[in-house]
């Protein structure tokens, strides 16, 4: 049996973890635990980040692993503290499906990222591409997550978690983009962030809730 | 070099200024100079690649060459003609009531910000930023959809957030992909995202993961583009939004999106040896056009109405690129230029129109022409270039689109025509008696600016009489580079 080098275990360690967090994040009804998670996850994706960069050499890959630890496990996890503090939501009731329905097309989707995946990692010359799948298959639960949410900050946090798993395929499948792109991409999140922080303002002033079920009217209207 | 620097550099600096001063009397004006401003480096720009060809500049960052050239001049142009409009526009819906002057603020430092990004993602040479600045032109619009912040306009500035985030996320996922190619034979890097040393290489670059990324690129900015199925934020974010970023949106946003996806091609083209990447662009582009056609008919409010003819239209030029060759590709570009003007114009006169009934259902507005003739005509004659009536410069790219496809895809030209036939008949039957007929309009507390409105369709009928040659040229070498 070949010995697998410390680093690659821990990089397969950390991308099982994210795995988990994913589906751990599709099964969570309160936000603030489900910031937590969020957390959570920013701080695995800084940490895979960190010991990528150390085992292959890429100095580069230190300073977007310490983005990743500034913007997803400190600031926007605190922007979104600060916003369900603010807005007083604490609780999140049914999704549109319930939970373990969700689950399960949870593992179908990881099937299918696992699958999509298979050529494209097998041309990989970086030591993480066994785990592209995973990336794919956390872009593709964050995803489920946003269709089954009805609440407004749910949704953010499946778009921001779709980010991360988006980051980690960066990561594993090229050892991170140029430093310029990494840069916009984080700067977009954050105003992005930002802007949506002024947006719940402004739908809860007009609707007095955060449920996306006032957020149903817009639609195609019957022919006369 | 110092043109492109220019071009980026005004509006940013616009947008500081006016988020300062753009609740002042002045703003107004000031969003039109500096948009001015904006025009003139273009111009210098243009002209500088007419007299010395396409540059290179910043180490390569930047590329200007005649695919993005004349795109960079028109949003240049319909972004100051729009700034001239939304003087006496959003001065208006001031004494509406509907604005105050915190929101005015807003809207002019995010209107110098927005075509800050469309243009960065035009001239930009590196895919990643790209990508960077498509995100941002999201971002800077949904708060501009969102400016009434009425429960509609806020519904759909949300869906325009939701839907464009997770489609600008695939097309996120898309240029990792071929960055991931790109690295293996460029290394590692900054320079193996410039489109130009991708190109280089185009034929080099791993087939699946092109075939792969161009799907994530395609759908992702193609939500953006507004592609049937992905169509769904358009309508929204066009209706509930200020007529200035409906006019913008739509004359520059989709031009812009439908841009980052011909980029894209070029490299999948180069790679794959079959027409992969064409035959995904002609059926997305045909189903557009005709989902489009038929909703158009069951509209009752006129800025859906012309949003879903927008969608219709980036149909068919996705649909020209997709047929590909040198005259499909030619008049491909040729409808994007007119269909921006004429669509930008039409919006101008939609704005002041509903501004002089109060309301934007169709059914409500009558008669236009008797109390405002100008309004009414400027309504009247964009309608009709829109719908593809000679001579104007719709019917001469519509034209040439249609005979290649004859000749190449002779199986899409029915759906084409029946399309067109049946848009044509939806319009035009609602818009007419908007134009004649009896009337309920009432005067504007100020001088509605109708001068954009008929630049807009003086340019478009010379586009359909003559090209200037230098155009024609450019138009010539994009259409080989798109193949």
């Amino acid at each position: 049996m070949i010995a697998i080098p410390l680093s690659s275990q821990l990089i397969n360690l950390f991308a099982a973890v994210l795995l988990l967090l994913a589906f751990a994040m599709l099964a969570q009804r309160r936000v603030v635990s489900l910031i937590d998670l969020f957390a959570a996850q920013g701080l695995v994706l800084a940490l895979s980040t960190a010991v990528v960069a150390w085992s292959t050499n890429q100095p580069h890959l230190y300073e977007s692993a310490g983005l990743t630890l500034l913007l997803k496990v400190i600031v926007l996890p605190w922007l979104l503290y600060r916003l369900v503090k603010k807005l007083d939501v604490r609780w999140e009731f049914e999704g549109l499906i319930n939970i373990p329905t969700t689950m399960l097309i949870g593992i179908v989707l990881v099937v299918f990222s696992f699958n999509l995946a298979l050529p494209i990692s097998q041309l990989a010359s970086t030591v993480t591409r066994s785990t592209l799948g995973i990336a794919m298959a956390s872009v593709m639960l964050s995803f489920l997550m946003m269709i089954t949410r009805r609440k407004a900050i749910p949704q953010v946090i499946g778009f921001l978690a779709m980010e991360n798993g988006l980051f980690f395929a960066a990561t594993s499948a090229t050892y991170g983009m140029p430093m310029v792109v990494e840069l916009g991409i984080a700067l977009d999140v954050l105003v992005g962030m930002l802007i949506l922080g002024v947006f719940f303002f402004q739908i809860r002033e007009q609707f007095d809730s955060l449920d996306l079920k006032h957020l149903e009217t817009l639609k195609e209207e019957p022919g006369e | 070099m110092i043109e492109v620097a220019f071009v980026l550099a005004l509006p940013v600096a616009g947008a500081l200024l006016l988020a300062l001063v753009g609740h002042r009397q002045v703003a107004p004006t000031v969003n039109a100079i500096v948009s001015f401003c904006t025009l003139a480096a273009a111009a210098a720009l243009t002209v500088r690649v007419i007299e010395r060809g396409p540059l290179l500049a910043f180490h390569e960052n930047f590329l200007v060459d005649p695919f993005n050239v004349f795109l960079v001049a028109l949003t240049a142009f319909v972004g100051f003609t729009t700034s001239v409009f939304s003087r006496p526009y959003m001065r208006i819906e001031e004494q509406h009531g509907r604005l105050t002057p915190a929101r005015l603020r807003l809207y002019h430092s995010m209107y110098q910000l927005f075509c800050f990004t469309m243009l960065l993602a035009l001239t930009t040479n590196n895919v990643g930023i790209l990508w960077v600045a498509m995100e941002a032109a999201t971002l800077t619009t949904v708060l501009l959809v969102s400016l009434y912040r009425t429960p509609a306009s806020l519904e759909a500035a949300w869906k325009y957030f939701i839907l464009c985030g997770v489609g600008i996320a695939q097309a996120l996922f898309g240029t990792i992909l071929l960055y991931f190619a790109a690295e293996k034979v460029l290394g590692p890097g900054g320079g193996a995202l410039l489109w130009t040393k991708l190109n280089a290489v185009r034929d080099q670059l791993e087939p699946t993961v092109l075939a792969l990324a161009f799907v994530f690129l395609l759908v992702g900015y193609g939500t953006k583009v507004g592609f049937v199925p992905l169509h769904n934020w358009l309508p929204d974010a066009h209706a509930e939004g200020p007529t200035p970023v409906s006019a913008v949106l739509s004359g520059l946003l989709l031009n812009v999106a439908l841009y980052a996806v011909v980029r894209c091609k070029v490299l999948v083209d180069g790679a794959l040896p079959g027409a992969f990447a064409r035959n995904l662009m002609m059926g997305f582009g045909l189903l557009s056009v005709v989902v489009a056609a038929f909703l158009l008919a069951r509209q009752r409010d006129i800025k859906r109405l012309f949003a879903y003819s927008s969608i219709e239209h980036m149909g068919i030029v996705t649909f020209a690129f997709g047929v590909g060759g040198p005259i499909a590709s030619f008049a491909g570009l040729l409808h994007m230029t007119v269909h921006s003007l004429t669509k930008s114009a039409i919006f101008f006169a939609v704005g002041h129109a509903t501004q002089k009934t109060g309301t934007q259902i169709i059914d409500d507005i009558r008669g236009l022409v008797t109390i405002s003739p100008m309004i009414g005509w400027g309504l009247m004659l964009g309608t009709l270039a829109i719908l593809g009536m000679p001579p104007f410069g719709v019917f001469a790219s519509e034209f040439l689109i249609l005979t290649t496809a004859m000749r190449e895809q002779p199986w899409a030209t029915p759906l084409l025509l029946t399309a067109l036939g049946v848009a044509f008949a939806a319009v035009f039957s609602k818009v007419q008696p908007m134009v004649f007929g009896e009337t309920t309009a009432s005067r504007l507390p100020l001088r509605p600016a109708m001068l954009p409105v008929f630049t807009h369709l003086a340019l478009v009928l010379m586009l359909g009489l003559w090209i200037p040659p230098y155009l024609a040229e450019w138009y010539r070498q994009a259409a080989r580079l798109i193949g």
